[in-house]
């Protein structure tokens, strides 16, 4: 093990070559533009043995990409955006052929106006479609979850896409330590692919997708349900796994912080919950019982340790970095479903379209959120705060 | 390529029963692209009419290994299959991408040309029944101009078509030709000269449609004959710097042995309403057509070495 | 009442899946995609054996390959699916065949 020095973006690329991956396509957008440079440069220096397509637009980066994996490749793409939704289509396709496929999203807001930092608004567009999602909160994490990708991905018992989220340069370009492992020790625990659920090669006579009853859609769609499922158990398992191997931490489909004797829980995802865990330290040497769960995962949605964790306290403050308009955050939306409403729960926008949140603001988030909640304020019923102290209201 | 030595090819492409309309061109080009290519060929097909006749679960209407893919996404899918196919020790796979005009020219128009651009080693084949005829007929970029569509039912189209052929010779890619289903033989010497190219190759196939230019299904080959006869439509052929006409339209460089247009017009109910001042200026067009390619023609032989 | 899924053991149900997944996404080549195409038909190809010359172009554009032939044999119909298109009448050389009314 050595560690390196690197950024968000080219821990991915360096994950993505220690991988073996053989097909990679991707269209450059801020900020993922370090990704596709980093890996251009190791393959024609030789350092990764792969084919790395050109292409006009992320619709076809990830059409080349659905072709390469239809045919037995292990294959890589990443985008951002503006091009996540450019590709939405082709985001379906290859998630309802349970085709494996690892992609970075370098999260970033969506226009207009034209934005190019962080949120989480692109990466959660997909939240329905079949994909696993995962989001990084460190460039360690970043490295780990790529790696770990390929082998939830092509897992047989999952046998989907999986995204890996990390927040537009505040994770992106931000330089962190990361401890690598030896190339060898991930070849080792990385197995090569089998070529599954089926391989599309001259003398294999079939047809994938052909037009047919409408229950053969509903069917299809029920063993996708089935893989997620099963998905929540494997990355359990393979993030253990790799933890025990590669010597990490966190593992598992959220991280839990100073949550043991915590009477209220902070739920979040992304980069900016190191923000919030040092507001959730200074809470706490202040005397407020609360602790912090940091979704690694938003898809599979941790059902299980969501409700687990929620049935010992008595509020939970989600803050999302997405927003599904005409009803609430991505997330909490999601955690209300998951707790069956036996907990409250506050939700705050923050941060969208990449403004600031510094763990002074998400002291006042919680502390806000805790007295309102002691005095009675938060009911039975909850609403949904956007939290924007810049903006003075008369 | 004669017709005893098509027949004596084994693999047949497409099989009897499948969901194709009487008469459909598709099905005839299919079949020739079967017998030529063989157990080489791997297809990637975008929505169209093809997606359809591909069968109905759980039942394929043809021998090919295949992709349904999305709409504007073939030609990319299928040079991913070709990065994968390559990699994995099968680079005497022949990947090719069967659209129709729809997933060509129009929604699919920048994946091709990508693609073509990269110089990707596949085929495209584009089966151009001149209008979205498997949603109902709507005219497309390459609807002949004046003709009735769903969506230019009562004027006709008011715009002339691209010539997605000539676009693709201008990307520099080794193998762009036309061709018709009139004329399978000339198809089939096509796309074996093809599938020995390493590189971009496309085929520019027309294919009348019977309910869609509205004739009887036992026309379709009358209809992609009187095409080439009258000289709208022209074969040729351009592979790795020699540019020719192809030996059905020869004759036709010749003004005075094009049949008269109103032939090959007065068989199809979308182009009924047209009068003969349109037939005039439709015959003109193909006249200033047929110089360009005569022009390409010269210029080929003169200034390029193949 | 409905289907609910909880799993119990991963293995067995995802490789059950995966097989029931590739039945159910996967088409194989088979004749009659569309069914027995042969009753679309209005009119059906009747080939007089004494016109023909068996030179194979009826075969070489039919549509949907129901027409088997052979150098220097006569050409055979499936009428199972044969669509009645009419093809092979039109481009027949010597007008060897007919197109006729179904039920004379």
């Amino acid at each position: 093990m050595r560690v390196k020095v690197l950024m968000g973006n080219t821990a991915v690329a360096e994950a993505v070559r220690m991988a073996g991956v053989e097909v990679i396509s991707a269209y450059p957008i801020t900020p993922q533009t370090i990704i596709v440079e980093r890996i251009a440069e190791m393959v024609e220096r030789g350092e990764l043995k792969a084919r790395y397509v050109r292409v006009e637009s992320e619709h076809s980066a990830l059409a080349v990409v659905y072709g390469a994996s239809a045919s037995g490749a292990r294959v890589f793409t990443a985008t951002s955006s503006h091009g996540l939704l450019y590709m939405y289509e082709m985001l379906w396709w290859v998630a309802n052929s349970r085709l494996p496929v690892v992609m970075a999203v370098v999260a970033r807001a969506i226009g207009p106006p034209w934005n190019i930092h962080s949120d989480h608004q692109d990466a959660l567009t997909v939240r329905d479609a079949g994909w696993i999602i995962g989001f990084a909160s460190s460039v360690e994490e970043a490295f780990d979850m790529t790696l770990q990708a390929y082998r939830v991905g092509e897992d047989r018992r999952v046998l989907l896409p999986v995204m890996v989220a990390l927040d537009g340069f505040t994770l992106s370009h931000t330089s962190e330590p990361v401890r690598l492992p030896e190339e060898s020790e991930v070849r080792g625990w990385l197995p090569p692919r089998e070529p599954l659920p089926f391989k599309l090669e001259p003398g294999s006579y079939f047809a994938v997708g052909n037009l047919g009853p409408d229950e053969v859609t509903m069917e299809l769609r029920w063993y996708i349900w089935r893989a997620m499922e099963r998905a929540k158990h494997v990355i359990r398992e393979v993030s253990a796994d790799y933890a025990r191997r590669f010597d990490r931490s966190v593992h598992g489909l959220i991280e839990g912080f100073r949550v043991e004797d915590a009477k209220y829980l902070v739920v979040l995802a992304g980069a900016w919950s190191g923000d919030a865990m040092e507001a959730v330290g200074m809470l706490r040497d202040e005397g407020y019982p609360v602790g912090l769960v940091r979704l690694r995962y938003v898809r599979p949605f941790p059902v299980e340790e969501l409700r687990e964790l929620a049935s010992s306290v008595r509020a939970v403050l989600v803050v999302d970095r997405a927003v599904s308009m005409g009803h609430m955050g991505v997330i909490a939306g999601d955690l209300i479903s998951a707790v069956r409403g036996k907990v409250t729960v506050k939700n705050v926008i923050a941060g969208l379209g990449g403004v600031d949140v510094s763990p002074d603001d998400f002291k006042t988030m919680i502390k806000g959120f805790i007295e309102e909640y002691e005095s009675g304020a938060l009911d039975s019923w909850f609403y949904t705060e956007w939290y924007m102290p810049w903006v003075r209201r008369g | 390529m004669s017709v005893p030595w098509l027949a004596s090819r084994s693999t047949r492409g497409v099989l009897p029963g499948n969901p194709a309309c009487s008469g459909c061109p598709h099905n005839i080009g299919l079949r020739v692209l079967g017998r030529i290519l063989g157990d080489k060929a791997v297809l990637v097909v975008p929505a169209g009419c093809t997606s359809i006749v591909a069968g109905y679960w759980p039942r394929e209407g043809f021998e090919f290994p295949l992709l349904h893919v999305p709409f504007a996404s073939a030609p990319a899918v299928a040079s991913g299959v070709r990065a994968a196919l390559d990699l994995g020790g099968r680079g005497d796979a022949i990947v090719v991408v069967w659209s129709g005009d729809g997933g060509a020219a129009d929604i699919g128009f920048a994946t091709l040309s990508g693609a073509a651009t990269r110089n990707e080693d596949i085929l495209v084949m584009v089966s151009d029944n001149e209008a979205y005829m498997n949603t109902g007929v709507q005219a497309s970029g390459t609807t002949m101009w004046k003709a009735l569509t769903t969506t230019s039912p009562v004027i006709g189209k008011t715009e002339e078509r691209k010539d997605i052929a000539l676009i693709m010779l201008m990307h520099k890619v080794p193998y762009v030709a036309t061709a018709s289903i009139g004329y399978p033989s000339d198809l089939a010497e096509k796309i074996r000269r093809a599938s020995e190219v390493k590189g971009f190759k496309l085929i520019h196939l027309h294919s009348p449609c019977p309910p869609g230019w509205r004739f009887d299904s036992d026309k379709t080959v009358l209809v992609a004959k009187l095409a080439v006869e009258t000289g709208a439509w022209i074969l040729w052929e351009y592979d790795r710097g020699n540019f020719r006409i192809s030996p059905p339209s020869t004759p036709y460089r010749d003004k005075s042995r094009r049949k008269p247009l109103a032939e090959y017009i007065k068989l199809q109910g979308r182009l009924a309403h047209l009068t003969e001042e349109d037939v005039r200026e439709i015959e003109r067009r193909i006249d200033e057509n047929w110089n360009l390619i005569l022009e390409l023609e010269k210029y080929y032989a003169s200034h390029v070495k193949a | 009442m409905g289907l609910v899924y909880e799993p119990v053991d991963l293995e067995r149900e995802a490789l059950e899946d995966l097989k029931a997944f590739v039945d159910k996404l996967l088409s194989k080549p088979a004749p009659g995609s569309a069914g027995p195409t042969g009753t679309w038909r209005l009119y059906k190809p009747v080939i007089d054996s004494a016109k023909c010359i068996k030179c194979g172009i009826c075969w070489l554009y039919c549509p949907d390959d129901v027409i088997s032939w052979a150098p220097r044999e006569l050409p055979v119909v499936d009428y199972r699916y044969c669509k009645g298109c009419g093809i092979c009448s039109n481009v027949c050389p010597v007008k060897a065949i007919d197109m006729v009314l179904e039920g004379e």
